[in-house]
């Protein structure tokens, strides 16, 4: 299906498929090495091709060229809910969490994520060009999260990695009511642990199979096989401090791969979080402060940054308006908060690209990777710039000032 | 215990304030009343502004205390015409419409989100019940002194009553499956057009009696709070969405003649001109993306500048909880990178927002007898890395960035949201 619209593409639309692209930039951060000052990035057909000081890579004459004061990768947002938590905020376009039972892993994101929906459109015209995006918190166990590009009319057209980790919430957002489980956090983490035990037992029962004898295929503890396998990372929304040295006790328990998420007290667990090992991507600078957020802080990210903690930005999820957050909004704030501008801007490309494990793809302009880019005309995180252009795998998606 | 040392500490500072001018000098001033004064003083004396002006050209008394603010920016102190800090309450479930429930029942001073608004530059707030009702209560308009109990954060019109407006809603907040609410928006205007029906009767039924109290209609709570709404000297504080609402509100206004402010206005945009037409000033919400209810599916930045080049009056609000307090002064910013001029967006954060609240004879500009309410920026009001380093109401410091206590409400931790309650949606929704 994927080869037959490329190749569609290809012979149909050669001019739109093919158009190289050269970005010329005042300063060009390429995340890779110091900002360039009066940078080029040549692009040829979608990978990125050449980036360099102007005075050293000559624009070929075939090459659409795009100006500006300020030019960065496309932005990362290591973790959103755009595509399953649709904008007009009903039942109908609400894919991002399920509640028939409180742990539900094999749930797929390509399963729910509309590819036209308005919010993608919108966070692209600030920069976003990649989204680590999927379940939701709010339930103990929501589903599986996934990397998409934010261009595409399909999931298949946007989606880079179908399978990033499965999304789970510990403290009062997987908490249940009317006598459901989990009604408290140490259920929750019984049950958790339970369903781990479970898939390892799962996992054994698979290996010492004879052929022909294969038990039946169970979706729900295949995937969370894969878990205590260490092949895919639980990113656990956790945001008290007890809580986060609960999901680190238990990620320990089962040497699984593991992403903290929210982590809102976590400046006051900054050791433990550093010798477990396990990456941040803290909330949004500008969450607001209730239930277990309601110890939050704006300075969250530079503490982080000052204990040598692995960290990402992002928009996180809204129940209500705004309906998603922007990045580069919040990525500001913290530049404004303790975080030094460049570290912020890391915060939403390279770091957050490594975190979701497509920094070998996404994240820093450099040779071989997507020609994936955002343009300003000023400080990105200044109120009063603008987002001047989009470009997603070498296609200019915006051009629109924002 | 910490609360009460600090009041009386106040109270000390207070007198000895009466007794002292104090005078800001060096900052880049920006009086709103007039043009930015790139080195100037700010004068003030007894909590009110006595002199504003280019350094050299001020007469500053000799016995003045000086705070040196060279480098940084004053502002009068931000005004939001829409809060929700304090915790207020109006009506409850029981009926649609309750213009006897008063904000000022309710308001908790202890809130930090009090303490973080100050921390955002605001001195002055209309703390309004929810947009669940067609009719939600009586609001407070506040200035945000440091104060024991709300009386010490009241303000007082010139016939001593206190000031407020009155909270109105329609589309889709006010209206619920169930019991005596509204189900659709023809509904919601007909129940609000009976209500106001029954004051008018009620009111000249007052009129008629005259001195003879025999004549005089029971005193009815509901009715009686709307008086001075038929009157025009308390002011309804509507909240509406889509543009056909926003016309709803206009029409309901035109009909009863009452005193109207469109609040969110988020189609505001496509009605720019009728809304003009009506007089009507809007108090504009920024918002960082579209949605989150399908009334609010075409928000854009450009409301603000659309309708101010209209020639409509516009003000921001925070809304807090749903736009951080503290970060008030980011809604002004936004709507200049979508192209409302500087000029314009400042005054939406404060005079006009005290016309929106008729105290702009006291509050919303650097002006010689108004308020010494003012704020002191680190830099330009309108970059993300500026930070408010004091909030001053009426001659007394209330926020300071400097101090340990105060900072922890500028940035978060652990206890800054003390006293807050949740925030939920459902509620404001009137689910």
């Amino acid at each position: 299906m994927r080869f037959g619209f490329a190749l569609l593409a290809a012979v149909v639309l050669p001019a739109l498929s093919l158009a190289q692209v050269a970005v010329r930039g005042e300063t060009v951060y390429t995340m890779a090495g110091a900002p360039i000052p009066n940078g080029v990035v040549l692009i040829r057909d979608g990978k990125i091709e050449r980036v360099g000081p102007a005075s050293q890579v000559a624009i070929p004459a075939n090459y659409r060229t795009l100006s500006a004061k300020v030019v960065t990768p496309g932005l990362v947002d290591a973790h959103t809910v755009v595509g399953l938590s649709g904008y007009l905020n009903i039942p109908q376009d609400q894919d991002q969490v399920e509640r028939s039972a409180p742990m539900q892993p094999e749930l797929r994101a390509i399963d729910g994520y509309n590819a036209q929906e308005p919010l993608i459109e919108w966070v692209r015209g600030f920069g976003v060009t990649t989204m680590h995006t999927g379940h939701g918190p709010g339930i103990l166990m929501s589903g599986q999260t996934m990397v998409v590009k934010t261009t595409g009319k399909t999931v298949d057209d946007a989606v880079i990695k179908p399978l990033a980790m499965v999304a789970m919430t510990l403290g009062n957002g997987a908490r249940e009511s009317g006598g459901k489980s989990p009604g408290t956090r140490s259920k929750a983490a019984a049950m958790l642990r339970g369903e781990l035990i479970k898939a390892q037992e799962y996992n054994r029962k698979v290996e010492k199979a004879e052929k022909g004898k294969e038990s039946a295929r169970d979706l729900h503890l295949e995937i969370l096989g894969r878990v205590v396998k260490g092949e895919v990372p639980l990113l656990v929304t956790v945001n008290r401090s007890s809580d986060i040295l609960t999901a680190i006790r238990i990620g320990k328990e089962f040497n699984v791969r593991m992403v903290l998420d929210g982590a809102a007290e976590a400046y006051e667990v900054l050791d433990q979080i550093k010798a477990s090992g396990y990456p941040v991507i803290v909330h949004p600078t500008m969450e607001r402060s209730y239930g277990d957020e309601e110890n939050l802080s704006f300075e969250t990210a530079s503490k982080l940054k000052a204990a040598g903690i692995p960290f990402a930005l992002q928009s996180g999820f809204e129940g209500y308006v705004p309906k998603t957050r922007v990045i580069l909004f919040e990525a500001a704030l913290a530049a404004a908060n303790g975080l030094s501008r460049e570290d912020a801007l890391r915060s939403i490309t390279i770091d957050a690209a490594k975190i979701i494990g497509e920094d070998q793809r996404v994240g820093s302009l450099e040779a071989g990777k997507d020609g994936d880019i955002a343009m300003y005309d000023g400080d990105p995180f200044e109120y009063t710039s603008h987002c001047t252009g989009v470009v997603v795998n070498g296609q200019v998606a915006s051009e629109a000032k924002r | 215990m910490r609360r009460i040392a600090v009041l009386s500490l106040c109270a000390c500072a207070s007198l000895w304030a009466q007794s002292r001018s104090i005078a800001f000098t060096g900052a880049r001033v920006i009086p709103i009343a007039g043009p930015e004064i790139p080195s100037g003083v700010v004068v003030v004396q007894n909590g009110r502004i006595l002199a504003v002006g280019p350094v050299g050209s001020t007469p500053i008394p000799n016995d003045a205390q000086k705070v040196d603010t060279t480098g940084k920016v004053i502002m009068p102190g931000l005004v939001d015409s829409h809060s929700h800090i304090g915790g207020p309450e109006g009506g409850d479930s029981s009926a649609p419409l309750q213009p006897e429930a008063r904000v000022l029942d309710s308001v908790n001073v202890r809130a930090a989100s009090i303490r973080k608004a100050q921390a955002g530059g605001i001195t002055t707030s209309n703390v309004m019940s929810g947009s669940g009702h067609l009719l939600s209560g009586q609001t407070l308009y506040l200035k945000l002194r440091d104060g024991n109990t709300i009386d010490d954060l009241l303000i007082h019109n010139d016939d001593g009553s206190i000031a407020g407006g009155i909270k109105m809603a329609n589309g889709t907040n006010s209206r619920r499956a169930t019991g005596p609410f509204p189900g659709t928006r023809a509904k919601s205007a007909a129940l609000a057009r009976e209500l106001f029906i029954k004051a008018i009767e009620y009111r000249d039924k007052i009129k008629q009696a005259g001195s003879d109290a025999s004549k005089m209609p029971a005193r009815d709570l509901r009715l009686e709070a709307l008086l001075d709404v038929l009157d025009g000297k308390r002011t309804v504080q509507f909240h509406s969405h889509r543009q056909d609402d926003l016309m709803t509100a206009l029409r309901l206004a035109k009909e009863f003649n009452f005193k109207i402010v469109l609040h969110h206005a988020t189609d505001g945009w496509m009605v720019a001109d009728e809304i003009a037409k009506a007089g009507a000033p809007c108090s504009v919400i920024v918002i960082d993306s579209p949605g989150g209810k399908i009334e609010t599916k075409d928000l854009k930045f450009e409301t603000a500048m659309v309708l101010d080049k209209a020639g409509v009056l516009v003000g921001f609000h925070t809304d807090d909880p749903i736009t951080d307090s503290r970060l008030f002064i980011r809604s002004a910013a936004i709507a200049v990178r979508a192209g409302m001029p500087r000029e314009k967006a400042l005054q939406a954060m404060t005079i006009n927002n005290a016309k929106i609240l008729s105290l702009d004879k006291h509050v919303g500009s650097l002006e010689p007898g108004k308020d010494a309410d003012l704020v002191v920026f680190s830099g330009d009001p309108l970059s993300v890395y500026t930070h408010v380093l004091e909030t001053w109401v009426e001659g007394k410091k209330v926020f300071d960035r400097s101090k340990p206590e105060d900072r922890l409400y500028a940035v978060g931790g652990r206890g800054a949201s003390h006293d807050d309650g949740e925030f939920n949606w459902e509620e404001e929704e009137g689910n």
